[in-house]
């Protein structure tokens, strides 16, 4: 019976995702800390699976940071986006993929609003055409680009070089999986799985022979809050919020975290150095912290990608334990070489966190 | 200037974000800024949904409104479909809207958004981009981001990234005529108005605290001010 109820909920919870041709927006905050990701995600979807992506250099932030931190007004955003809108048309695209979380929330947001109040679009439209005499279509599919790994989750596991079990003992490796609270709390049809169940994440674990972990606060917001990270005198919110999540995962001995958000997976990463660094404590047994991967590395370490073309030395948390579980070969001394083998300097090590 | 409970009714996020609470106290029970701060999602909802001016007022001009950190997990729970954190925005623009927001520590810091962010935006086309994320700004960032900090444009360009180059890419250069573009619709749909406004009443406030405030950019005192103090009341 349970399972017959969880079956259904589910099916409600199906998305479409477009099979092919998409209009590429990026993140500012992925860009930023994890660029390779983006960079990840694109060589999958061009090279592995020859899926068309477009880009369009004159696409901009959403704005999404400005508007959730109370600066820039629903209409400015609204207009923004449906410039975004513009663009996609102009190309000739009518599948939209935002690389961020809070953008694709707002994305969902806007065509939300604008379903139920017809009359707001029409004055968005004025407004666009008065600042940029632009036109657009409202896209016919509209997706987070960790929506489109996962619709590719079994194809990515044929080309597959990695699996994510260790190597030593032959089990699936732990995982935790995290959801950016904009991906599906909002408007949980949007989402895959909905906001209940998500299975965006678990779908590409499970796929790629790894083991969910399911812990109380699972689907806690990893506390970025916006305003509560940006402003410096705040920050405490921010970092109580991850520990708490940290606190309630350790029991479960995770080998590995996870997150579809560009925000959480930086903030899981960097409190964990902040914590170890306040109050000397970490959340695995040997002092060097819990791995955090975005979706696009954990993808791009499966399809057997170098884990420093991908981006993961410039995580805080050392991703080499978590290597050494998978049986991936690296070298530790090219680590932190520059685009073209030459020594750039190394980060400094924390006083207390082990890297 | 219309009763405030008027002026909420007409920002389309309170209208579809409060559809009658019946105080039952999900959201506060999920809500993380509830867990860390003297704050509780439900009593908002019943200070609004009573229309008491006053009240309304008081919460307008309190650190309360600002401590939600717009997750929106209360608005996956809430058993009527409301989104308190969809309340807290009509309620922090109007806040906004008649200055009341220089009244509280927390609310004066949207001075030091509008600075960094806005200018940001409007400056590169990125709300966000490695050289507003300072490491002395940032120290809970770690030495990986002081080292990134230092080599920006060859890890970028080790990462794939077109950093500050004309096309397509991560961290590309966004073209002026773009910016120009982004200038005319902050113009056109009102938000260099709600720069002006929160520029306006900041001043104000840092005039009457007597602490040094310049016309732009974050190298003031008022930023620093804002951006750092807490009086160590809003928790605990
Ligand atoms: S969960 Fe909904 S109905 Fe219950 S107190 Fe919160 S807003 Fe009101
Ligand atoms: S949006 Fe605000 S009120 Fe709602 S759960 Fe998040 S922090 Fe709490």
């Amino acid at each position: 019976m349970e399972t017959e109820g969880k079956k259904r909920v589910w099916e409600e919870y199906q998305k479409e995702i477009a099979d092919d041709h998409y209009f590429y927006v990026r993140s500012c905050i992925r860009q930023t800390f994890f660029p390779g990701s983006e960079t990840t995600f694109l060589k999958i979807l061009q090279n592995d699976l020859k899926k068309d992506v477009f880009e369009d250099a004159r696409h901009t932030t959403c704005t999404g940071i400005g508007y959730h931190t109370d600066i820039v007004p629903l209409e400015t955003t609204m207009t923004v986006i449906a410039r975004h809108f513009a663009l996609m048309t102009e190309a000739g695209y009518v599948n939209i993929i935002p690389s961020c979380v809070t953008s694709f929330g707002l994305y969902t947001e806007v065509l939300d609003t604008w379903r139920h109040f017809p009359e707001i679009e029409a004055k968005i439209r004025e407004y666009l055409w008065k600042a940029t005499k632009r036109e657009f279509k409202v896209p016919e599919n509209l997706v987070h680009t960790s929506d489109i790994i996962y619709k590719f989750r079994n194809r990515i596991k044929d080309l597959s070089k990695v699996s994510l079990i260790n190597k030593k003992t032959g089990l699936p490796l732990n995982v935790v999986e995290h959801i950016g609270c904009h991906y599906s709390k909002m408007f949980p049809q949007s989402g895959v799985g909905g906001a209940e169940f998500p299975a965006v994440l678990t779908g590409m674990i499970e796929a790629w022979g790894g083991t969910v972990i399911d812990y109380p606060e699972r689907r806690h917001c990893c506390g970025f809050g916006f305003r509560q990270y940006l402003v410096k005198a705040n920050r405490g919110y921010s970092v109580s919020n991850s520990k708490k999540k940290f606190e309630s995962m350790q029991p479960y001995q995770p080998d590995f975290m996870v997150a579809n958000c560009p925000g959480c997976s930086m903030f899981l990463d960097r409190w964990q150095y902040t914590i170890a660094e306040m109050e000397g404590i970490t959340y695995d047994s040997n002092g060097t912290g819990i791995p955090v991967l975005t979706y696009e590395e954990m993808a791009g370490l499966v399809m057997g990608y170098s884990p420093w073309d991908i981006g993961l030395q410039m995580h805080q948390v050392s991703v080499e334990p978590l290597l050494d579980k998978l049986g991936i070969e690296y070298k530790k001394e090219d680590k932190y070489l520059g685009s073209n083998g030459q020594n750039i300097g190394e980060p400094q090590k924390p006083m207390f966190l082990i890297v | 200037m219309g009763k405030l409970y008027d002026r909420l009714n007409q920002d389309i996020r309170f209208i579809e974000g409060l559809n009658g609470c019946l105080n039952c106290g999900v959201c506060t029970a999920i809500c993380p800024a509830a867990e860390f701060y003297h704050y509780d999602p439900r009593v908002i909802c019943a200070t609004v949904q009573s229309k008491d001016e006053k009240m309304i007022e008081a919460l307008i001009r309190s650190e309360t409104i600002w401590y939600c950190g717009e997750c929106m997990s209360c608005k996956t729970r809430c058993p009527r479909n409301n989104t308190p954190g969809f309340v807290i925005m009509a309620l922090r623009k109007l806040s906004q809207e008649l200055g009341y927001f220089t009244d509280s520590e927390k609310g004066r810091q949207q001075f030091a958004i509008k600075r960094a962010i806005g200018g940001n935006i409007l400056r590169t086309g990125y709300c966000v981009n490695p050289d507003i994320v300072s490491p002395q700004m940032h120290p809970e960032q770690g030495p990986v981001w002081d080292w990134i900090s230092m080599n920006t444009p060859e890890i970028m360009k080790k990462m794939g990234s077109n950093y500050k180059q004309a096309g397509v890419g991560g961290m590309r250069a966004i073209a002026p005529e773009v910016l120009e573009e982004l200038d005319r619709i902050f113009e056109v749909t009102g938000c260099y108005t709600l720069f002006d406004t929160i520029e306006k009443h900041s001043k104000h406030k840092a005039n009457e605290l007597g602490i040094e405030i310049s016309d732009e950019g974050i190298g003031n005192e008022y930023f620093m001010t804002v951006y750092t103090e807490n009086n160590g009341s809003h928790n605990g």
